[in-house]
């Protein structure tokens, strides 16, 4: 028993040596990096098929892809390029100041010709929002807060959020691990299985239930602090909300169905904001805003 | 005696190595997670661009600041990326591909090209032919440059700041 003792004794010591000198080696690069930094940074799996438990950007924008293309298919795209261009420029201008700038396949902005109020961001950074809900935004800081708000449910992956428990099986992520190059029939119709589940619960939530009340004030919350680091005056969401709930028809198929009453949401934005004064819109931001989005 | 030391060094042996390469080379090398990734010349999202990477492209942490990430590939390139441009270990690129085997070490952390991918994407496109994704391929062609972003903020009295996305 003393020998066992002895023997666990002596490893132990041997042990904490080795990893000393394994340290040691690693201190050129712990200089100057924070390893817990990183760590907080990126959240990875911890290996092989755990590792593949994660949906990865590159599945996330697969999924993106056809939330999009479903939401598409029941909305036309209202086709003005001046309109679009101005969008996306706005658009990407927030998406680089908001906490996950960089996505798989980027962010994208698209105008749906529909009156009802309403905006949508498909998972990866498709993003879409009605003639009616640009209608509600009399400024470039309002439509800022609309886009911001909607980059915010992409950082937060919300629309990942509302994929089902037990949807993504273990069989799908070790499918997802394997090497094989291509995926025999029965592989892929697992896999198509879970994916079009996973669009059709995203589209359930983002289009017809509407997030929790939780994930609405993150997105508020986001557009907020993206607006405030871009340079728009945060009050540009609380006037688009104020316009909001003058145009909602209660009891309506769009914004009044999926989202909390935009009143709530202006004492919640308040809040967010502080004491921060409100900023008049430069005349050329206005401008250009009536330019592009005339007609609209 | 000489039989007991030999079991004692084995065994210090097999621990520190495991402790050594759980805490080791993970934590340094990242891949690049997206399509594509931008280095720039400071740690903001609208630093000069000193080089563009591709997805699966493996890179070295040399430090950090905020959220972004100091990295080399290389000798010739260095330069700040954003966190959310890189995963943590080895992208394995699909197989096939010319270093799939380089990349298979024990720090690789994805395949990329696997799990819902363009093969799943066609599937579902075959059942769901109403359906259209060409808007999708639409938007998806819409670029906007780094100078446009500028000349937009400039013109609309607006500042990213150094750091821009924190």
């Amino acid at each position: 028993m003393r020998d066992v003792l002895c023997m666990l004794t002596l490893s132990c010591v041997l042990c904490a040596a080795v990893v000393l000198t394994g340290c040691e080696t690693l201190g050129s690069f712990a200089e100057g990096l924070d390893m817990q930094k990183v760590d907080s940074l990126i959240k990875v799996g911890k290996a092989g098929v755990q590792a593949a438990k994660k949906i990865t950007p590159e599945q996330e924008y697969y999924i993106g892809r056809s939330v999009g293309a479903t939401i598409l298919s029941n909305n036309k795209p209202f086709d003005r390029e001046a309109a679009t261009r101005y969008m996306n420029v706005l658009g990407q201008t927030l998406a680089k100041a908001s906490d996950k700038p960089e996505t798989f396949g980027g962010y994208h902005f698209l105008i749906l010709d529909s009156v009802d109020i309403n905006a949508f961001a498909a998972p990866g950074g498709l993003i879409f929002i009605t003639r009616g809900m640009l209608r509600c935004c009399k400024s470039e800081s309002a439509v800022a807060a609309v886009l911001a708000h909607e980059i915010g449910h992409v950082q937060h992956a919300h629309g990942l959020g509302s994929i089902k428990k037990g949807r993504i099986t273990q069989a799908v992520m070790t499918l997802a691990a394997e090497t094989a190059k291509n995926y025999g029939s029965e592989e892929l119709a697992q896999l198509t299985e879970a994916f079009e589940g996973s669009i059709n619960d995203i589209i359930n939530t983002v289009v017809s239930s509407g997030y929790a009340r939780k994930f609405e004030t993150q997105a508020d919350q986001a557009a907020v602090t993206i607006m405030k680091r871009v340079g728009y005056d945060p009050h540009g969401l609380i006037d688009m909300l104020g316009q909001m709930k003058q145009q909602l028809k209660p009891g309506g198929h769009d914004f009044a169905k999926t989202h909390p009453d935009p009143l709530d949401r202006i004492k919640d934005v308040k809040k967010m904001i502080g004491d921060t004064p409100r900023a008049p819109e430069p005349g050329p931001r206005q401008k250009r805003f009536s330019r592009a989005l005339d007609g609209v | 005696m000489i039989r007991k030391l030999t079991m004692v060094l084995a065994v210090a042996c097999v621990l520190g190595t495991a402790v050594v390469a759980a805490w080791g080379p993970r934590t340094k090398t990242m891949s690049v997670q997206n399509q594509r990734a931008a280095v720039r010349a400071k740690p903001s999202s609208l630093g000069k661009v000193v080089a563009s990477l591709t997805h699966g492209d493996a890179v070295e942490v040399l430090e950090t600041k905020g959220a972004w990430l100091r990295i080399s590939k290389g000798d010739a390139v260095t330069g700040w990326m954003h966190k959310t441009a890189l995963v943590r270990g080895r992208i394995r690129l699909a197989a096939g591909a010319e270093d799939a085997q380089l990349a298979a070490s024990s720090d690789e952390v994805a395949m990329a090209g696997k799990g819902f991918n363009e093969q799943v994407e066609a599937e579902f496109k075959a059942k769901h032919q109403d359906i259209d994704f060409a808007w999708v391929d639409r938007m998806e062609k819409i670029t906007v440059s780094d100078a446009d972003i500028l000349r937009f903020m400039e013109q609309g009295g607006l500042s990213l700041g150094e750091g821009g996305a924190q």
